[in-house]
């Protein structure tokens, strides 16, 4: 704990500053020609939803551990579920903002602000399965609700790849992927600092939320512990 | 005992059960039967013959998920009473033949009513399929196999939380909507001619092959979660 304690400063100043950075960059890139200043959400829009494919991974690797731990060694599975927790709010967080930008991008580029295609949907399909995820733990309150919620977990992650291949799979009103698609897509070489900078920024950001909530989640499991000891400790005088 | 003979034990014991009480296809029916007479009330299918044709896929599979959920509980709830799932756990069988057994009982029991069903629906909606209608034949088994084996399986995973028949819908149709969409899409492509249904038979045949396996391997630790 004191460790980590001591981390968190820095890397909060860390995060902070580089966001800054980004933040300049993602103002001051030049102006697109079809959308104008419209088309800077691209930098909060792409950070977001790229690294809200890569946190639910985190929580399927973090459930599999739990499940490979659950009987040999429960402390180091406590913490893989402390550590699918946090990720699977970070996926909730990061999807939901995913979302709004890209609606709000949607209002102003198309006219609306939500349209059932292929990409939507299957984002949707995303943010809808985790937040099912954290009613899970919410409503089954017994000793199995790390298993259950881990099982859960694994059940979730292999919906994502066929939310990410939608928008290869299918033709959408959503634009073809930005990197990695065919000859025209990119962008503009002017405007890549911007971009890698912004994704930079919110994967720290990430990182530094995820640690927040991991460590809070320990110290819940150390309390519950505690009071259950507690509990044991005033039987036994009895 | 072979494994099989062990899945085949669980499926007679289900059948035997349903075949005594008949609360699952009973309920199941008159559910999807509603369901189909609201929907009518609700878009006046006669009137408009293509619009029908366009939305019945859609109803067709929406009743029939919700007509699963009333029975996806009560399945597992049959094996709470007198402890029997205690007795399954300590039983030397393995545990995925536990589910198998048990979700192909749940998809016997869905077959039989979309079998029941199927010409109720033409005939409420006016259906007379444009595209290639032998294909319903993979779909409907399909479709329907995908949606009951999650459904068995997070019947079970939801068995013992708070207010389990709440919980049951709120998981699965987050996981099963990939199916339900396919599924979906398929059926209206035999109906309406307007588009092939090849790529939607491959997302439903990967989307059941996958869920499947991740449904057998998984079994187990579900059934000793205490």
């Amino acid at each position: 704990m004191k460790k980590s304690s001591k981390l968190a400063p820095i890397s909060l100043v860390v995060c902070l500053v580089v966001m800054a950075i980004g933040f300049d960059k993602a103002m001051t890139a030049p102006t697109e020609a079809t959308m104008g200043n419209l088309y800077r959400v691209f930098f909060y829009h792409f950070p977001h939803t790229i690294l809200s494919f890569l946190f639910p991974y985190l929580n399927c690797g973090a459930s599999l551990l739990y499940l490979v731990w659950r009987k040999s060694n429960p402390e180091r599975a406590a913490k893989a579920d402390a550590f699918a927790i946090a990720s699977c709010e970070i996926t909730v967080l990061y999807t939901t903002i995913g979302l709004a930008t890209g609606m709000l991008w949607g209002r102003a580029a198309w006219g609306i602000w939500w349209t059932w295609d292929a990409r939507l949907t299957t984002y949707l399909l995303l943010w809808l399965l985790y937040v099912s995820y954290l009613l899970l733990r919410r409503m089954s309150h017994s000793t199995s609700t790390a298993l259950l919620a881990a099982v859960l977990g694994i059940f979730a992650a292999v919906d994502i790849p066929i939310c990410f291949e939608s928008i290869r799979w299918w033709r959408t009103q959503h634009p073809a992927p930005v990197f990695g698609g065919g000859s025209d897509a990119g962008i503009d070489p002017s405007m890549y600092s911007a971009v890698w900078w912004n994704l930079i920024a919110f994967a720290l950001w990430g990182a530094f939320l995820l640690g927040c909530r991991y460590a809070l989640e320990r110290r819940r499991q150390a309390l519950d512990e505690a009071s259950a000891y507690d509990l044991l400790d005033a039987q036994e005088v009895r | 005992m072979s494994y099989l003979d062990h899945v085949l034990a669980h499926l007679r014991k289900d059948l035997r059960i349903e075949w005594r009480t008949k609360d699952s296809i009973n309920g199941m029916l008159f559910f999807t039967l509603l369901v189909t007479v609201v929907f009518s009330l609700a878009f006046d299918p006669t009137a408009y013959p293509s619009i029908a044709r366009q939305i019945s896929g859609g109803l067709l599979w929406v009743g029939l998920l919700f007509a699963a959920m009333t029975a996806l509980n009560q399945s597992w709830a049959r094996e709470l009473r007198n402890g029997s799932l205690e007795a399954q756990r300590l039983a030397p069988s393995p545990a995925s033949a536990l589910f198998i057994g048990k979700a192909l009982a749940n998809f016997l029991f869905v077959t039989a009513v979309e079998l029941i069903l199927a010409p109720v629906f033409t005939l409420f909606y006016n259906l007379h399929p444009l595209g290639d209608a032998w294909m319903l034949a993979i779909i409907m088994p399909l479709g329907t196999w995908a949606l009951v084996c999650n459904g068995t399986f997070f019947a079970a995973l939801g068995l013992r939380a708070r207010n389990r028949e709440l919980l049951l819908p709120l998981l699965l149709f987050p996981i099963t909507m990939p199916c339900l969409l396919a599924a979906v899409q398929a059926t209206t492509a035999v109906l309406t001619g307007d588009f092939p249904a090849t790529l939607w038979l491959k997302v439903l045949i990967a989307y059941a092959i996958i869920f499947t396996t991740v449904c057998v391997l998984t079994f187990d630790l579900i059934l000793q979660a205490d």
